[in-house]
């Protein structure tokens, strides 16, 4: 029998920090009645068009393998929506992968350009697979700290401050997870002459495009001189609601996704046939859907953001995904204990901000992809927390 | 009639569901109470805003069931004044809750509800087919709703099936 496993465990498997997330998930999962603010997905369920389509396949018997990179025709829809949505041209037959998520496109993304050592800008408060994810490719995650000063925006300055000899690459995403802010185009050109200068590759996490509510998205790979040296990921999760799907892709130079589809053939083969199919159709016929989710989207934001500031908790106005991130250094606690005495005390989850990086202390996470009589009811009981424990002092 | 953006957004959120209180939609819409009930006063008065029905799914409460029939009509059009005239007087019969102008097989669709099959069986015979102009109806007795105004009845409610917390 053997008694100590960790002889066999790798070195990367055992360093491997687990997600903060996951421990306030079984919390929050071995309560009862808990109204979720925690949730990183959306409370809508994939439009009906979309799941008939994956069904009608089903039925149709489209069970077999696809070409790794994804269905052609669903690569070609791919490739007139970043074109049509976001000016940006790929080739179908060459520059586009679909993948597991987007997930599995960042895993592809750097293990494409990773050498051991490598450095690796993440921009922070960031997702919380980035680090592990550039850790598992051999690279070393290096993190770039932002603030609620100028709205958790990256400047151009925080990035060049923390560039080596030996960094590599940066990951941007914007509309953020977890703070939702929204880099504008004047932003990113501003970054992208950083980038240019220091001759690195942008790893663009897009997934949140379709929800940007106050300004047009805008891609990094549509900046000038960025279409290069940006590998773009995006995906159907939060835009189209299909987050159990686990499609995305990823579209770059051909040079990048020549070795990209080498590891995805290797290790994935090829997203799911019939889930490719529903693809197809939501990139075809869902523009109203979409449209309609991020019109009510913004309208909880809206109701979210302003009632938080009302009960005392300074909240800035995220451009997009379905995140705020209150700051609760006024209650005096850390953002892990303002988080678990809420939910033992109220039974509200939200994600302390210290998950998402050391620049997250001092914040929650809350999730407004929840209906509109759990966020009110939510909110209140977040105001009885705060005024209960005296935790705010009220202006 | 061309609306504000606003206008449109404060329609939209009273669809979904006008008990809504006007506090929630002003911080819905970012704008003042005082604006909102302005703008919801002007709806009304342009009678953009019709009025405010509650969908009930009678069929649930023992004893209210309605029956409802769908009557394909055929008409001899009056000359100056169209279908207008009898459609006119046949929506003022109480029984017909609702009425319509169709292309096709026949002119007017109508839908009526009524507490008994005798009821509907009396407006058909006595109310409706003499009226002058009347050539033919063709009853529809409807059997069960499945959807209505958008909204789906008997399906088992799609709830949140997600996990408490997520990246
Ligand atoms: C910023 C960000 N990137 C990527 C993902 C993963 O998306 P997918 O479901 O497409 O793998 C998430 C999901 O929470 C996210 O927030």
């Amino acid at each position: 029998m053997i008694e100590d496993y960790s002889r066999y465990v790798s070195e990367t498997g055992k360093e491997l920090k687990p997600s903060g997330i996951r421990k306030f998930f079984d919390l929050a999962a071995s309560m009862e009645g808990v109204i979720s603010l925690g949730v990183g997905e959306p409370d809508f369920i994939t439009p009906w068009n979309i799941r008939e389509a994956a069904i009608v396949s089903l039925e149709q018997g489209f069970t077999s393998y696809t070409a790794n990179a994804g269905l052609l025709e669903l690569r070609q829809e791919i490739s007139a929506y970043l074109d049509k949505r976001f000016g940006v041209p790929y080739n179908p037959s060459n520059q586009i992968i679909v993948t597991i998520g987007a997930s599995q496109g960042l895993d592809l993304a750097f293990r494409a350009i990773l050498n051991q050592g490598d450095e690796v800008l993440i921009v922070e408060p960031a997702f919380v697979s980035y680090s592990p994810l550039v850790t598992l490719a051999g690279g070393r995650p290096i993190p770039v700290s932002t603030s609620p000063a100028n709205g958790f925006k990256v400047t151009p300055e925080q990035i060049e401050q923390q560039i080596t000899s030996k960094t590599k690459a940066i990951l941007l995403c914007s509309p953020n997870n977890p703070t939702g802010s929204t880099l504008t185009k004047a932003d990113l050109e501003g970054i992208a002459k950083v980038i240019e200068k220091h001759d690195l590759i942008v790893v663009s996490d897009e997934i949140y495009a379709e929800l940007s509510y106050d300004e047009e998205f805008t891609s990094f790979s549509s900046i000038k001189g960025m279409y290069d040296r940006t590998i773009l990921l995006n995906g159907f999760s939060k835009g189209f609601a299909m987050t159990g799907w686990r499609l995305g892709f990823v579209a770059a130079p051909k040079p990048l996704t020549e070795v990209m589809l080498k590891i995805h053939q290797y290790t994935t083969m090829c997203a799911p046939n019939m889930l490719q199919h529903g693809a197809i159709e939501a990139l075809r016929n869902t523009y109203h859907e979409v449209e309609a989710m991020k019109r009510s989207y913004r309208r909880r934001r809206n109701y979210v953001v302003q009632t938080l500031n009302q009960i005392g908790l300074d909240c800035h106005v995220p451009g997009g995904a379905f995140y705020v991130f209150p700051s609760i250094r006024t209650t005096g606690l850390t953002s892990e204990q303002f988080a678990e005495e809420l939910l033992l005390q109220e039974k509200v989850a939200v994600v302390p901000g210290n998950v998402f990086g050391e620049s997250g202390e001092g914040y929650v996470r809350c999730s407004y992809a929840t209906s509109m009589p759990q966020l009110q009811e939510a909110l209140k009981r977040m105001q009885q927390f705060l005024e209960s424990r005296k935790l705010v002092s009220k202006a | 009639m061309k609306l504000s953006s606003e206008e449109i957004e404060i329609l939209r959120i009273m669809e979904e569901n006008h008990k809504i209180s006007v506090e929630s939609i002003a911080l819905m819409v970012m704008s003042s109470e005082e604006s909102v009930r302005k703008t919801i006063k002007k709806l009304e008065d342009d009678k953009i805003i019709m009025s405010y029905p509650t969908l009930i799914d009678w069929s649930k409460v023992e004893g209210q069931e309605n029956i409802i029939a769908m009557i394909d009509v055929k008409v001899t059009p009056k000359r100056g004044v169209g279908f207008d005239e009898v459609a006119d007087r046949i929506a003022r019969f109480p029984e017909v809750s609702s009425l319509y102008l169709m292309s096709g097989g026949y002119d007017l669709s109508i839908t009526i509800e009524g507490k008994t099959m005798n009821q509907i069986a009396t407006f058909v015979s006595e109310k409706l087919s003499t009226i002058e102009n009347v050539i033919s109806t063709t009853t529809h007795f409807m059997l069960k709703k499945y959807k209505h105004d958008g909204v789906i009845f008997s399906s088992g409610d799609e709830k949140d099936r997600r996990m408490v917390v997520s990246p």
